[in-house]
């Protein structure tokens, strides 16, 4: 199993308890992923998509249930082992781009390096090369406020790469972006897929971007609703 | 802590400019109020010590123990003094310097016409007492000069004397008949303040010897040390040496040793006092300084949720989250620290040279002694990180899913 899938949820449950009430984003979710494969996912506002995003990320563990991340138990671990799982394994990139505002382009790419202890010279080498990955070799110096939507969101896909991990989670990377530099952003997206073999999971509303996919999983009220493939292999 | 960090901080920093200009005013306030305390403290206290160095630090008197022996068999024999003897034992004591018997004795002193009684005394006209006695506040000359080991019938005479004392006033090369004896003035004394002292006239001890008899009597005895620092130690073995000489146990002492370092203590402690008091104030700026920064820092938090969740989500542990803190903190202190500082000795300096301005002499010198210039950034910059140490933890501590959705 852990051979093939690199990202298996069995089960998976997450409550949120706000005052005396509980809401349930994830009712038992169980989906697994292969290695290299791309998926998009699609469902409703409030489906538990970015929920279930955050635990494949380690960025949070579930109420109940089991998460692994390449074989290993997530599902129950500190948030120190968490961190260091996701600034080795993970890759983010957020529909608000979430580039830090008072870093240059190549700073915010190399942040996420400085926290996996990388020297300095190699920081500065993979930040430079991955900005020219997705065409911002001009770009480097710049601060995100001066730079377009789509180009801060090539920036955050370059940053999703930096410590070159093997999965990357876009949580609808197109939603803020026009469909003509959504089309662009996720041409990078494919390209990653193709040329660096990465497992991609991406969360979208656009039932045209997600057909970009391998597969398509459909999520109601925090769990999948059916298994369909996608037009494209 | 990594250079980064460092970055983000001046990064954060000067983005609000304002705030963090305002922030850092309750830290250099309190850091140069310490630093300009510390600089002229330290400067008044050398100030203090150069002075008691010019007149009196190194210098101990001793004298025979006032009255006489209750022994009832003979007054003579046990009256108390010191000898001739005694001089060498005090000059073979470790750390002493020079030695002068000083006599006195009361005689007529007849100028012109007039005749007075009055107090004479005589010290070691030795070339090495000669050095020293410019120091004793009541054995400086005015006009004229000091007395040399070839004078035999010279004499000094007294500020009041000069002035005053006779029908016409006294001046250098006149004739003072003492006890019949003709002496020549070759100067006169600067006034000590001290009435009894402005009305004397010094003589060689030598002419002193042959004309009053002294005999082995030598009155009291100045001494000088070698290191002022030592004086107390000096005394005390002198103490140790005059008691074995006179056969005398503690408490028992037939002499009394003077040292001017009681003295110099006790101002120096009470000035020590004052200047500590001045320095909690300016401590009480600081911890005010400090909550400032406590307050920055926790604003600054709660703006910067979402980059805290972002950091986390692009790999930040914990202990990344609360250096970054910290460090935008200590950098705050750090800075406010240099400022501080910088206007600290600003204030000293401008101190020291409007006292200077006043009184024509540069009486106290601000110091900036190594130790005063790290230990100021070191406890600004510990302020800054212990100020930031609460908002820092509550950003380390930030659930990453809960900050991302701010
Ligand atoms: N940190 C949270 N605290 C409380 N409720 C939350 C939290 N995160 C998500 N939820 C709730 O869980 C449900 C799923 O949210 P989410 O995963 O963000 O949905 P989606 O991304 O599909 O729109 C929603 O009802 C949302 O309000
Ligand atoms: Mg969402």
């Amino acid at each position: 199993m852990s051979k093939k899938y690199i990202i298996e949820l069995s089960n998976v449950w997450k409550t949120y308890t706000i005052g005396k009430v509980d809401v349930h984003a994830l009712r038992g979710l169980t989906l697994n992923v292969k290695r290299g494969e791309f998926l998009a996912v699609m469902g409703p506002s409030g489906s538990g998509k970015s929920t279930a995003m955050n635990m494949i990320g380690s960025l949070d563990i579930p109420t109940k249930g089991v998460i692994k991340l390449d074989g290993q138990d997530i599902s129950k671990l500190h948030e120190s082992d968490l961190a260091q799982i996701r600034g080795q394994k993970i890759g983010f990139i957020f529909q608000k781009f979430n580039l830090l505002p008072t870093f240059t382009a190549k700073e915010n790419i190399m942040l996420p390096m400085t926290f996996q202890k990388m020297s300095q010279e190699e920081k500065l080498k993979r930040a430079e090369n991955l900005l020219s990955l997705v065409g911002l070799g001009d770009r480097m110096n710049h601060l995100p406020s001066e730079l377009s939507g789509g180009q801060q969101q090539r920036v955050a896909i370059a940053r999703a790469l930096a410590n070159n991990p093997e999965v990357v989670l876009a949580d609808e990377p197109t939603g803020n972006l026009d469909t003509k530099t959504g089309n662009i952003v996720m041409q990078y997206l494919k390209k990653l897929h193709k040329t660096q073999g990465k497992t991609i999971v991406l969360v979208t509303h656009d039932s045209d971007i997600a057909r970009e996919a391998q597969r398509i999983e459909r999520l109601r009220d925090g769990a999948l609703v059916n298994t369909k493939r996608g037009n494209k292999k | 802590m990594r250079a980064e960090y460092i970055k983000i901080a001046f990064n954060n920093i000067l983005k609000r400019r304002l705030r963090s200009w305002l922030t850092m005013i309750g830290i250099f306030i309190g850091i140069s109020a310490v630093v300009a305390l510390i600089s002229l403290g330290q400067g008044a206290q050398a100030a203090i010590d150069e002075e008691f160095a010019k007149s009196g630090a190194d210098r101990i008197v001793i004298q025979p123990a006032g009255g006489f022996s209750t022994s009832p068999i003979s007054v003579e024999m046990t009256s108390e003094k010191l000898v001739e003897r005694d001089i060498e034992i005090v000059k073979g004591v470790r750390g002493v310097d020079v030695v002068t018997p000083m006599r006195s004795k009361i005689a007529r002193v007849k100028f012109k016409d007039e005749t007075k009684g009055l107090f004479i005394i005589a010290i070691s006209t030795d070339k090495d007492v000669l050095q020293r006695v410019e120091t004793v506040d009541f054995l400086r000359v005015e006009k004229g000069r000091q007395l040399t080991p070839q004078d035999q019938y010279k004499a000094i005479a007294g500020k009041a004397l000069a002035d005053d004392l006779f029908e016409r006033s006294v001046a250098i090369g006149d004739k003072l008949i003492i006890d019949e004896v003709e002496f020549e003035v070759v100067g006169i004394q600067k006034d000590s303040g001290n009435p009894g002292q402005n009305a004397m006239v010094r003589i060689p001890t030598d002419t002193a010897k042959e004309l009053f008899e002294f005999g082995d009597d030598i009155g009291t005895m100045m001494v000088w040390v070698k290191d002022a620092k030592n004086i107390d130690d000096v005394a005390d073995r002198i103490a140790r040496v005059l008691r074995k000489e006179h056969d005398v146990e503690v408490g028992q002492e037939d002499f009394t040793i003077q040292t001017a370092s009681q003295i110099v203590e006790g101002f120096k402690q009470i000035f020590g006092a004052v200047t500590a008091v001045l320095i909690g104030i300016a401590f009480i700026s600081l911890i005010v300084g400090g909550i400032g920064i406590m307050n920055t820092m926790y604003t600054s938090v709660l703006e910067r949720t979402k980059e805290i969740g972002i950091m986390k989500a692009i790999g930040a542990r914990n202990s990344d989250v609360l250096q970054i803190f910290l460090t935008e903190a200590g950098v705050l202190g750090f800075v406010g620290g240099l400022i501080g500082l910088a206007i600290g000795a600003g204030i000293s300096k401008l101190v020291e040279f409007a006292i200077g301005v006043q009184y024509g002499i540069s009486l106290i010198k601000a110091v900036f002694p190594t130790s005063l210039l790290v230990g100021a950034m070191v406890f600004s910059v510990g302020v800054g990180i212990l100020s930031g140490a609460l908002p820092a933890l509550q950003a380390a501590k930030m659930n990453p899913v809960d900050a991302l959705r701010k």
